[in-house]
């Protein structure tokens, strides 16, 4: 009794009740007529897509910058990047390149300024970071109007200026990385080796920066920014940092997403990309100042799990459409249970 | 009036407080002076009821009010029985006047038609007669003060008079606790205050004045009373007291001749090692003005003072934690102010007095705790990746390093990877003195290094400083508010007063000196026998 108890108040009680959730999902399947493989496949799936957003939490939570609810700003440099890169015509892994290499440029310029005023407001960076990522966001829907692009594919068609709210990637670089040695078992389930690499790679370098002697420094920064100080850090330096990192993580992320969805989402697109991210890696065991790779791991799969798992099979059980239902009490539910235990980190 | 019987008094089982007694008449000024941690915060805290003596478990002994028994539940019983009090820090409310301040709560006010319906709290302010009670009671004080400024506009001597005319508009009030009013003070605003103290006192109205500052005692006070170490060591007419016996008698503890300094002809001496010129440092409550000194190599230099005076900010500004200017020699390179990283890499190395604020990542184990610093600074436990190209930080060779240290300190722990925020507090000490020595300094700022842990550990802690002087030779500056620690282990003591240096002494210099040195009596009384000219080894 005393083991489940401290396996409990290790492991998070939310997070237990989540993974229970899921597998009961995946139980629940084959009797509502859902396709278990199907459904496996498509948590796979959005797990990839979804990861690098995720990952973006990290440096920033290690740097005591708190959560990045200012992803938008990332995802926002991430749009760039892809609308030019199409714009310039260049398509397969040229385009995909070009579109990486120019939302991660933008993603450094705009985490430098995000950077700078977050070390502004210490204290208060999550609330300033929710504002920043909405006014970048509506600074934006006005830039994708005004910004002289020409490209038929993307500008509206009966005005020929301004870009549509939509585009499709189809004839550029649809899918370039799922389908990059991508494993088909079945006619139901496709394993996208690429984009997960692609997720895996990206976790892997953030690890490994957390493992250098400045990402030691990040850490201590964020830890105690008192002792970094007398240790000789140069906080604000780390903090703005690592705000550009988590950007550029952002942008990178939005990048993988778009050639796994098919298409860019322009306009109030990246509302739709924080709270859930962020849910992502409270429900992986992350609190405020604490978080780890393996958080963001397991949190993805979780919540993408839920996510993919819920329409089809409570929406076959009870013949209504829950699911959004759902992803918003999941989400929006586990930012506020994780920004009531700042200290408290689940292992 | 008052008096107090055998009042005693333990926190968790340490005892601060033990069998004071000592009456005050009406009319009469009492002196409570003594070091800090003496015990007198605690003796006043009793007196006025504050709750943090009941939640501990109370009180020994008994207090009687004009003969009867009192036992004060809260602060407001003890002002139902005439029992004022003025703290050290002000507790004025900075956009109100001197009349709102004085009358805070205790307003005169005109009932309206809204009175009868809603209560009394809708009745409107009467400004006239708050204006004429407030004047009363700044009469009572005798001091030039207008009611109608606003406290924040009001130069802090004029704070500490509203906080002394809020007691006295209480018609009641016979007792009046002065917790060190004139600390803030300028020399003319506390002569003012000590007028009104004795026109108080012409009043019947009996104060008891806290004081660091033996002169401003000793002038106005009818009766001392010496406390030290949660015992009352000396009550005496003032007649019979003269500066040097007060200041001894506060410092107390005569040297038993244990002293485990270096004898006077070993310790090091030489050119200046580190050299301190002018150097100011603003560090709220412990600001610096004025200071030069100069450290020999191998010396353990001691820097001693009251709270408040300054001794703390003497590190903290060295090592650029706080704004500071002046000049800073180290080994004959200057070191620049306000940059902490070149401080470090100039050699010197920091043991913060706030444990967990500056000194400890509380949330990481204890290797972080030891190692981060070293890392960052000269790369211990990083391994050099593709070349150099990165620098890739070896959690094995961090683990070594922190047992390595775990077990040289002797560090209580069940495993280098516990948080440096689970271990009690002369293990965290224990964790800084690692992180110091982990960066192999050349001099080495120790500040507070026994606050807050117990005897044992206390010893433990002393011994490693000393340890490490002698071992590997490291230059010491060693901050500390308990002269007889300083005396134990230092060659030379500075004692800093307002700021300033009020003088150097030898360790073995009578306990009188110190005390003069730390009562802002330095210049006239220390000369005399002072074995160190100020400044030079």
């Amino acid at each position: 009794m005393e083991r489940i108890r401290e396996f409990v108040s290790d492991f998070g009680l939310p997070r237990i009740i989540i993974a229970l959730f899921l597998v009961l999902l995946f139980v629940a399947a084959p009797f509502v007529g859902v396709s278990v493989a199907s459904s496996l496949s498509n948590t796979i799936a959005r797990f990839g897509m979804n990861g690098i957003m995720v990952l973006a939490m990290v440096p920033m939570i290690h740097s005591g910058c708190g959560l990045n609810f200012g992803l938008p700003l990332g995802v926002i440099a991430g749009l760039l990047g892809a609308t030019i890169s199409i714009e310039m015509g260049l398509v397969g892994a040229a385009g995909f390149a070009a579109a990486a290499a120019l939302a991660l440029a933008f993603a450094a310029l705009l985490g430098y300024g995000y950077g700078k005023l977050l070390n502004r407001v210490k204290g208060d960076e999550m609330m300033i970071a929710t504002y920043v990522g909405f006014s970048s966001i509506t600074l934006m829907s006005i830039g994708w109007i005004v910004l002289p692009y020409q490209s038929p594919t993307m500008v509206w068609g009966f005005e020929g200026e301004g870009l549509r709210t939509t585009i499709s990637v189809e004839a550029f670089w649809d899918k370039i990385l799922n389908d990059f040695l991508a494993v088909r078992i079945g006619e139901r389930f496709v394993f996208p080796t690429g984009m997960i690499l692609a997720f895996c790679g990206a976790a892997l370098a953030v690890w490994f920066f957390l493992h250098l002697k400045s990402g030691s420094a990040m850490t201590a920064a964020g830890s105690n920014p008192a002792y970094a100080r007398a240790s000789g850090i140069d906080v604000d330096r780390m903090r703005t940092g690592s705000v550009v990192f988590s950007t550029m993580l952002g942008a990178l992320g939005i990048v993988v997403y778009q050639q796994s969805f098919g298409f860019i989402q322009l306009y109030e697109g990246p509302f739709s990309m924080t709270f859930p991210s962020v849910a992502a890696i409270l429900i992986g065991g992350a609190s405020v100042t604490k978080a780890s790779i393996a958080n963001v791991f397991l949190g993805t799969f979780l919540f993408q799990g839920i996510l993919t798992m819920t329409p089809s099979v409570i929406n076959s059980v009870l013949k209504t459409d829950l699911s959004e239902v759902i992803r918003i009490i999941v989400s929006n539910g586990m930012i506020l249970y994780a920004l009531t235990r700042k200290t408290k980190v689940a292992k | 009036m008052l008096s107090l019987r055998g009042v005693g008094k333990q926190y968790n089982g340490t005892r601060v407080l033990e069998g004071v007694s000592f009456d005050v008449m009406p009319g009469q000024i009492v002196g409570l002076v003594g070091e800090n941690g003496a015990g007198k915060t605690t003796l006043m805290r009793i007196l006025f009821g504050m709750g943090v003596i009941a939640e501990t478990g109370g009180y020994e002994g008994s207090v009687l009010l004009d003969g009867r028994e009192v036992r004060f539940k809260s602060p407001f019983d003890a002002l139902a029985a005439g029992i004022g009090m003025v703290h050290q820090e002000f507790s004025l409310i900075p956009g109100f006047t001197a009349t709102e301040n004085i009358l805070l709560n205790r307003e005169s006010t005109r009932p309206n038609i809204l009175v009868d319906l809603f209560g009394d709290r809708m009745s409107v302010l009467d400004r006239a007669t708050m204006g004429l009670r407030s004047r009363k009671a700044i009469e009572r004080l005798g001091v030039p003060l207008d009611p109608d400024t606003q406290v924040r506009e009001m130069p802090v001597g004029h704070k500490q008079f509203t906080e002394i005319a809020r007691e006295l508009d209480r018609e009641q009030v016979r007792l009046l606790v002065l917790d060190e009013p004139s600390a803030v003070l300028a020399e003319s605003e506390a002569e003012t205050l000590l007028a009104a103290m004795r026109k108080l006192a012409e009043q019947g109205i009996a104060i008891v004045f806290i004081s660091h500052r033996l002169r401003e005692v000793l002038e106005v006070a009818d009766k001392v009373v010496v406390l030290r170490d949660g015992r009352l060591v000396k009550e005496a007419e003032n007649e019979s007291l003269s500066l040097r016996d007060l200041a001894s008698l506060m410092v107390g503890r005569s040297f038993e001749g244990s002293s485990e300094a270096r004898r006077p002809a070993e310790r090091p001496s030489g050119a200046g090692f580190l050299e301190v010129e002018g150097l100011w440092v603003d560090m709220p409550g412990e600001t610096v003005r004025d200071l030069s000194f100069s450290v020999a190599e191998g010396e353990i230099f001691g820097i001693g003072g009251l709270a408040g005076q300054g001794k703390l900010g003497v590190p903290n500004g060295v090592m650029g934690l706080f704004a500071a200017g002046g000049s800073v020699r180290l080994g004959g390179e200057a070191v620049p102010l306000n940059a902490p990283r070149r401080a470090l890499e100039a050699g010197m190395a920091f043991v913060s007095e706030d444990r967990r604020g500056v000194g400890l990542l509380l949330d990481e184990g204890i290797d972080w705790n030891v190692c981060f610093s070293a890392m960052q600074l000269r790369d211990l436990a990083v391994r050099p990746l593709l070349g150099g190209l990165f620098k890739w930080r070896s959690d094995s060779a961090m683990r070594a390093v922190a047992e390595e240290y775990v077990r040289a300190l002797d560090i209580k722990c069940t495993s280098v990877r516990q948080r440096a925020g689970n271990l009690s507090g002369g293990n965290q000490q224990k964790v800084c003195l690692a992180k110091a020595f982990a960066l192999e300094p050349r001099l080495l700022f120790v500040s507070e290094p026994t606050r807050g842990i117990d005897v044992g550990a206390k010893r433990l802690v002393l011994d490693e400083i000393r340890r490490v002087n002698r071992e590997r030779g490291t230059t010491i500056v060693m901050v500390s508010s308990e002269l007889e620690e300083l005396r134990l282990i230092c060659d030379r003591i500075a004692i800093v007063d307002e700021g300033r240096l009020a003088g150097i002494l030898a360790p073995e210099a009578p306990v009188e000196e110190f005390g003069l040195l730390m009562s802002g009596l330095g210049g006239r009384a220390a000369a005399p026998g002072a074995p160190a000219a100020p400044g030079r080894p």
